[in-house]
């Protein structure tokens, strides 16, 4: 279940854990029992119909939304509030793209659990940003405006910002929507380089067809776990049906 | 000529004036930024009407003091603050309409009340301001709110843009976003009422929002929005001053106007997002 243990020395062994978890949202019941674990080291899909709970469930483990059923657990404790350690990636969409900011204010961002409310950036904060600038292709751009930046770029800033955070678990809401072919495949590659450096990915994801060659493992919810999984035994037929039939009753229970 | 320019200056209303003016345009336009950034023109434009209400109760209930005014309006800016976000909570209304049927109730019952107490003078000033009739005291209480103002919002730069950026990644990074929420509105609320002899609750919301508002169209830096709109807004505030002076004007309009003006020609100008470039640009397309 879990992803491959390559390298005991990263974060490989950090586990995330999922377990029964009921979420509401808006007054809606956005989840309900969703149980899966995984570790660093995996690029993990979510997939599932719209109002699925993606969403839901990637803030849930970033700590945005309390989860009333359930546990949520990172290495073994409780996520809390807020954690370094745990990065999240909202959709483009939801940010304002004109506000008067450089992509190197947005990644400095990732910064301030160690800077804090007033401090100065300290060297090593500097140092950080601009590793994460360089990680993700976007030296040249450090003192652009974020409004003069492509779909593909905003994506590679989020990024940055995670990088520069030093989070070990990445959780990215729609990544790849709204990207052209080439902005994809890069961002496929990266997400995929992520993941060889002993990182947790977990993304939501639309498109079908690409899923085999990104990811690791895969979630299927329908406000459920549907299944969970390696794609190469999760990533079925049967499962997808039982994920995207209008008739998938709540109640049919698919295994992997 | 050079009589006719200095001669404003003779007068020690004049100077209190122009100082505070000067103070009152430099902590407005630096708040400004932070009106522009968050899209919350309307709240706080409901907010500087609530301020007349909460006046006009102060006075009935202890009578015109140097602080009555300024606590009777904070506290009845705080109560429709908090009362719309108990409406949008508990209703399917959103916090705009609450927010704009309270105010203007309130808003109301204010003009009322204010009529009935017999100081109708005053509520020319309350409500479009009287620069001119400051004494020493107000001075020093613009100049302690400005400076406390000023200091707060500065030291908590980074994680109030954070906030405004993108509140939930901030949240995730152990950002308080809720209280500098609450914080950041309290803070709009003080420096409207340190504005309000100036220029009255009708336009205090023009010195709140006109000058970021203006150099916004002119750069992309956030450091410039900030101390550009503070240093328009004081320029703006202490030369309307004088216009009014020499033309025979009404200071607090003057104010207000004097920051449209320049609104409007920035607008029109800018070399970056004006009108004419953009229409340049397009006609060469």
């Amino acid at each position: 279940m879990a992803g491959d243990k390559r390298n005991p020395e990263g974060h490989a062994g950090h586990e995330l854990v999922v377990d029964g978890v009921g979420v509401n949202y808006r007054a809606v019941r956005a989840l309900e029992d969703v149980t899966f674990s995984t570790s660093c080291g995996s690029c993990v899909a979510l997939i599932g119909p719209n109002g699925a709970g993606k969403s839901t469930l990637l803030k849930a483990i970033a700590g945005l939304l309390r989860a009333d059923r359930g546990r949520i657990l990172w290495r073994g404790t409780g996520v809390g509030k807020w954690s370094r350690e745990i990065a999240y990636l909202p959709q483009r969409e939801e940010v304002d793209w004109k506000f008067p900011i450089t992509v190197r204010g947005v990644v400095r961002m990732g910064r301030y659990p160690n800077a804090g409310w007033w401090r100065p950036f300290s060297r090593e904060d500097r140092e950080a940003v601009d590793r994460a600038l360089e990680a993700m292709d976007l030296a040249d751009l450090a003192e652009r405006q974020i409004s003069h930046l492509s779909g593909g770029q905003q994506q590679r800033v989020f990024l940055a910002r995670a990088l520069a955070q030093e989070a070990h678990a990445l959780l990215l809401d729609e990544p790849f929507t709204g990207l052209d072919r080439t902005s994809k495949a890069a961002l496929a590659g990266m997400l995929r380089e992520l993941a060889g450096q002993d990182r947790l990915v977990v993304a939501s994801h639309h498109d079908l067809e690409t899923v085999r060659g990104i990811y690791d493992e895969v979630l299927l919810l329908r406000r459920r776990t549907v299944a969970f999984g390696p794609v190469e035994t999760t990533f079925t037929p049967e499962n997808l049906d039982a994920t995207f039939a209008s008739h998938a009753g709540q109640g049919r229970k698919v295994t992997a | 000529m050079m009589e006719w320019f200095m001669e404003p200056l003779r007068h020690e209303f004049n100077q209190r004036a122009l100082i505070a003016a000067l103070i009152i345009g430099l902590t407005n336009g630096y708040a400004s930024a932070f009106v522009v950034l968050k899209k919350s023109a309307l709240k706080v434009g409901s907010l500087s009407h609530a301020l007349l209400p909460g006046i006009a109760v102060a006075i009935l209930v202890v009578g015109l003091h140097d602080w009555s005014a300024f606590l009777g309006a904070l506290f009845a800016a705080l109560l429709i603050g908090l009362g719309s976000l108990a409406v949008s909570r508990g209703t399917r209304i959103d916090q705009d309409s609450a927010l704009a049927i309270l105010y203007t109730a309130a808003f109301s019952g204010g003009i009322i009340l204010l009529r009935r107490l017999r100081v109708t003078q005053e509520m020319e000033a309350w409500l479009f301001g009287n620069i001119m009739g400051l004494r020493d005291t107000d001075l020093w209480t613009n100049f302690w709110i400005s400076l406390g103002a000023l200091g707060i919002l500065t030291a908590l730069h980074r994680p109030l843009l954070m906030t405004l950026f993108d509140a939930e990644v901030a949240a995730t990074l152990g950002v308080p976003v809720r209280f500098l929420n609450y914080l950041l509105l309290a803070i709009l609320i003080i420096v409207l009422i340190s504005s309000l002899q100036a220029v009255g609750c009708m336009l205090a919301l023009g010195l709140l929002v006109t000058p970021a508002a203006t150099v916004y169209l002119l750069t992309d830096s956030t450091n410039s929005l900030f101390w550009g709109g503070s240093l328009l807004g004081g320029f703006c505030a202490a030369s309307a001053v004088l216009i009014g002076w020499w033309l025979n004007l009404e200071q607090g309009p003057t104010i207000v106007l004097v920051l449209g003006a320049v609104f409007l020609a920035v607008f029109v100008l800018s070399p970056r997002y004006g009108l004419v470039r953009h229409w340049v640009a397009k006609r060469t397309d």
